[in-house]
């Protein structure tokens, strides 16, 4: 990247979380509502890109991820534990329960590995539903409280979408780092080609359970925000249908690509807002959408975009989307 | 003992059921490296276009039935194959997925806004009358269903083994390149699988709609039901696709009788991952010689 692109990518950042940051202002609650739900659904998209676009693990376990990682801040916090304390254990539960899902990921790989994660989900939805004592079965737990941090309330939608956008941006600061560490280079050697990562002395089962365990403990965090936005849970959201709601806002947005994520996520949360019009056709307009964008360009929204800025440069760009493309051959 | 007759004959009846839709399930893998995550609701649709051709078309049921394995034919058969697959396949097995993600998705949205959010009822094929087998009441509907699986399933196999297209499709399953060296037109082989497909889901259809009703959502159980059976059975055979349907619509009846109903829809899975770990093969199946 040069000097100027790097410059150029900084201020086109910088203006978006300004935007971002400005947006609330200027909006009803209800918009203050989807922004927050997208910087939460953002998170768990982001916990799946790693997996997914980066060290090539399918998951359809997303979702239940996000359930657990809700469920534990909703029990802690409304039995009085602050909610920092109820993230830690809701990213680290996601996290070590991410890391035992990866063990059959050493043993199977791609459509097997997703059947045994979509058994995953599921067994988790019975959990949630019929553990009464624990989940409040259907019921469900209401009352969730939103965490006040030094004093400062999160109640009012907005200060809530500020601090959902703070913890986003962290993510996405420490995600910026990872892929960019030794570790995230460890998972696109997993993805290309895991024999040959393994011939150059990449520990590739340590990876790959790091890989569904970091994936996972992004999921749990996610939930830990979830809970306070919605505050009520029960078991319905956190079915396999949300697990592929997640897999196709990754792949929509670019699955490998940093931003894929975000502009997945806002493509799932903002599309059914703006296509309010077609009422009871909005889900079948969006999911016609995905299949044509997959159609034309399987790299998914990042992809395309990439492809338009390449077309449109006389100069030969760096190949960055030939490295990037899909994971699994 | 009269339970668990009745217990084992009503799980063999839902399990030829799931057998249908994995063998369509495994086919379509076989020839043409596709996982249809929409195989659920492949099975869901065909019971509405039966039932739009008896209330608008004021056909007769069998009637109906045969326009709803025709359209489910065009639709699920051809138009899947042309529209979704054929132009995604070059991409790999994971966009792939997906796009049959999405493609669910839009099937279970426009049945429900299209037809009917609500369940509707689905006329039986043969009256709903028991008999008594050794003190356990057996009912006629749950022999029917197994009795045509049966038909379905010895048709395909007689198709298959004994009539030259049937083994010219065999051979494009197995060895795509050798097949196409011996004039084999593969691609008109693979287009018959989604063919067969599409009919065994409509049979399958109209076997399951009289005991769950018609409903838009029915499809998700019902894929992972057929995913799960595939699996456990052996993803790569059509003997396997039989073993694991069977076996799983027997346990998890069994399992919500004497282990827990709550849990009935655990057993299942719990045995799915088990089989994956321990044996990915499959209980009938042979080692695969592609990627796994």
């Amino acid at each position: 990247m040069t000097g100027l692109r790097r410059l150029l990518a900084i201020v086109l950042s910088l203006g978006a979380v300004a935007v971002l940051i400005a947006a609330p202002f200027d909006l009803k609650p209800y918009g203050v509502y989807i922004l927050s739900l997208w910087a939460v659904t953002a998170i768990a998209v982001i916990g799946l890109n790693l997996m997914i676009g980066y060290a090539g693990q399918v998951s359809l376990a997303q979702g239940a991820f996000v359930g657990i990682g809700a469920y534990t801040t909703a029990l802690l916090t409304t039995h009085g534990v602050p909610w920092i304390g109820a993230l830690v254990a809701s990213g680290g539960l996601s996290f070590a329960i991410g890391w035992l899902l990866g063990y059959p990921a050493l043993r199977v790989q791609h459509h097997y590995l997703a059947f045994v994660t979509l058994a995953f989900n599921t067994l988790v939805g019975l959990i949630f539903r019929n553990e009464d004592w624990l989940t409040g079965g259907i019921g469900g737990i209401s009352g969730i409280p939103r965490p006040s941090l030094l004093g400062w309330s999160t109640n009012p939608p907005r200060s809530f979408y500020l601090f959902c956008f703070a913890v986003l941006l962290l993510v996405a600061l420490a995600t910026w780092w990872l892929i960019r560490s030794p570790w995230g280079r460890a998972f696109v050697a997993l993805r290309e080609n895991p024999v040959r990562a393994l011939s150059l002395g990449v520990d590739t089962r340590r990876y790959t359970l790091l890989a569904f365990a970091l994936g996972s403990g992004l999921g749990g965090v996610a939930g830990a925000l979830y809970a306070p936005l919605v505050q009520f849970i029960d078991p319905t959201p956190f079915g396999l249908g949300f697990s592929l709601n997640l897999l196709l806002m990754v792949i929509v947005g670019g699955s490998g690509f940093f931003l894929g994520p975000f502009v997945g996520t806002l493509v799932a949360v903002l599309l059914p807002e703006w296509l309010r019009f077609a009422q009871g056709y909005y889900l079948i307009i969006y999911a016609a959408l995905v299949i044509i964008l997959l159609a034309f360009c399987p790299t998914g929204l990042m992809g395309l975009f990439g492809r338009l800025t390449t077309a449109l440069r006389p100069v030969p760009a760096r190949p960055a989307a030939a490295t990037l493309t899909e994971t699994v051959p | 003992m009269g339970d668990l007759i009745h217990l084992i004959t009503a799980g063999l009846a839902t399990g030829a059921i799931y057998a249908l839709v994995a063998i369509g399930f495994v086919l379509l893998w076989q020839t043409s490296q596709t996982i249809n995550f929409a195989q659920g609701q492949f099975v869901m649709l065909p019971a509405f276009f039966v039932l739009a051709a008896m209330k608008q078309g004021g056909l007769p049921l069998w009637a109906a039935v045969l326009v709803g394995i025709a359209a489910s034919v065009l639709l699920l058969g051809v138009g899947f194959k042309k529209l979704i697959v054929d132009p995604m396949r070059r991409h790999g097995v994971l966009p792939l997925v997906i796009a049959t993600v999405a493609l669910g998705l839009l099937l279970e949205e426009s049945t429900k806004t299209l037809f009917s959010a609500q369940a509707e009822a689905f006329p039986a094929l043969v009256p709903s009358t028991t008999f008594n087998v050794l003190g356990a009441p057996v009912s006629l509907q749950d022999l029917s269903i197994i009795g045509f699986a049966i038909v379905a399933v010895v048709a395909l196999q007689l198709f298959l083994t004994r009539t030259t297209t049937g083994r010219c499709m065999q051979a494009a399953a197995q060895n795509p390149e050798v097949a196409r060296i011996l004039g084999i037109p593969v691609e008109r082989m693979i287009l018959l699988t989604f063919v067969i497909n599409a009919t065994l889901v409509a049979i399958a259809s109209v076997l399951i709609s009289p005991i769950y009703l018609a409903k838009f959502s029915n499809g998700g159980a019902l894929g992972v039901a057929a995913f799960v059976a595939a699996i456990v059975g052996g993803f790569n055979q059509i003997r396997g696709a039989i073993v694991g349907g069977l076996l799983l619509g027997v346990v998890s009846n069994l399992a919500a009788a004497y282990i827990s109903a709550q849990y009935r829809d655990a057993i299942p899975l719990i045995l799915l991952i088990l089989v994956i770990l321990f044996r990915p093969r499959g209980l009938a199946g042979r080692a695969e010689e592609r990627t796994v």
